[in-house]
């Protein structure tokens, strides 16, 4: 996808048909490994045929300029976002269109963490790194943990930023939602669920008939190259957010491919 | 208390970390959010638990915790398990759940 999505988009009635991997760490993130930095990552999603991936690394966005960066001229969109962790230990993608929102969202986390440092042997080492993926800094702050944010508070609030809130992985025994609540709350703002790899929409909605209406998609949930996914296919005017949340929502001739 | 006393007691299955079944148990903490049990649980604690995912051996190396009783028959993954033996942290299953397990440590006379 070169710098002709513009041309793409005019030929198209004005309509993007883009693959979105809305689920990607780097290396900020303990668990990643060492090759999710920013040129690798924009090849891999180029070789996949992505327009879209959104940075969700654990409860830090320091990593989502400099990926931005890495993309530019390419004609791939990234979206600066974060995979929060609620007091509830549910993880939720969070997904903004700017860096600032995202930095403004981090400074929201950072003061709901618990103030403590990161062991890199038990969890792993957390690298700010610049557009080439060179070391900036060490991140010391523990990022893999809860922060105080209940689940609804946090949607909420980043919703309140202009954001939007996916709970992640919702069939993942380990911090998804499905396991941690048992069930979707009632009245949960969220434009879609997210799912891992490992289930399909189908088979979610067979193992939990409560997601029937729910709009589904799997993500990557990349912690190393191989995990990152062709993504969902999304119709949209434009790679943001409010145009993801309108396309899982099959709105106003936005849509995206239900697998 | 020492952890292999409890284990016999208790009849616990060894899965891993059998290096550290010497241990001396200061007493016993039950959570299954990990980030409860990384606040809560101190240091020579067995922690009772649910959760028989990889990051319960982090929590247990990091807090220094005397090993894991995941209960309820639940699953333990095999990198945990793998994780376990490499850090000497035992972990321990049994078909009980965690109401009854922190029962016995109690009749047994671990506590807190």
């Amino acid at each position: 996808m070169g710098d002709g999505s513009a041309l793409l988009s005019v030929a198209n009635g004005g309509w993007l048909d883009l693959r979105a991997e809305l689920h990607v760490h780097t290396v900020l993130s303990p668990c990643a490994e060492v090759e999710m930095i920013p040129p690798l990552i924009v090849r891999r999603a180029q070789e996949l045929g992505l327009g879209i991936i959104a940075i969700t690394d654990h409860n830090a966005a320091a990593n989502c300029a400099v990926m931005i960066q890495a993309a530019e001229g390419t004609g791939l969109q990234v979206l600066p976002g974060m995979e929060t962790q609620t007091r509830e230990e549910v993880h939720v993608v969070c997904l903004f269109d700017t860096v600032e929102q995202a930095l403004t969202w981090q400074g929201t986390v950072f003061d709901h963490l618990p103030l403590q440092a990161n062991n890199e042997t038990s969890f792993g080492p957390q690298f700010v790194v610049d557009a080439a993926g060179v070391l900036v800094r060490v991140e010391h702050r523990l990022l893999l943990t809860a922060t105080d944010l209940g689940l609804e508070d946090l949607i909420a609030q980043v919703r309140d930023l202009g954001g939007v809130a996916i709970p992640a992985h919702v069939d993942r025994p380990a911090f998804g939602l499905l396991a941690n609540l048992g069930m979707v709350p009632a009245g949960l703002q969220a434009p879609a669920l997210e799912l891992s790899r490992r289930t399909s929409p189908d088979e979610a909605r067979l193992t939990w008939p409560e997601l029937a209406r729910w709009p589904l998609y799997r993500s990557g949930d990349a912690h190393c190259l191989a995990d990152m996914t062709a993504g969902v296919e999304v119709r949209v005017k434009a790679a943001t957010v409010a145009e993801l949340a309108m396309a899982f929502g099959q709105t106003a001739g936005r849509n995206y491919a239900a697998e | 208390m020492r952890l292999r006393q409890i284990v016999n007691s208790l009849g616990l299955g060894v899965k891993a970390g059998a290096a550290g079944l010497d241990a001396e148990v200061t007493g016993a903490y039950a959570a299954d959010l990990l980030s409860c049990a990384m606040a809560g649980a101190r240091k020579g604690n067995l922690w009772i638990t649910l959760q028989g995912h990889l990051n319960v051996v982090a929590i247990a190396s990091l807090a220094e915790l005397a090993g894991i009783i995941v209960t309820e028959g639940k699953p333990v993954a095999v990198d945990t398990l793998a994780k376990a033996d490499e850090e000497g942290i035992p972990v321990f299953t049994t078909g009980l759940t965690t109401y009854e397990v922190a029962g016995q440590l109690w009749e047994m006379g671990v506590r807190f």
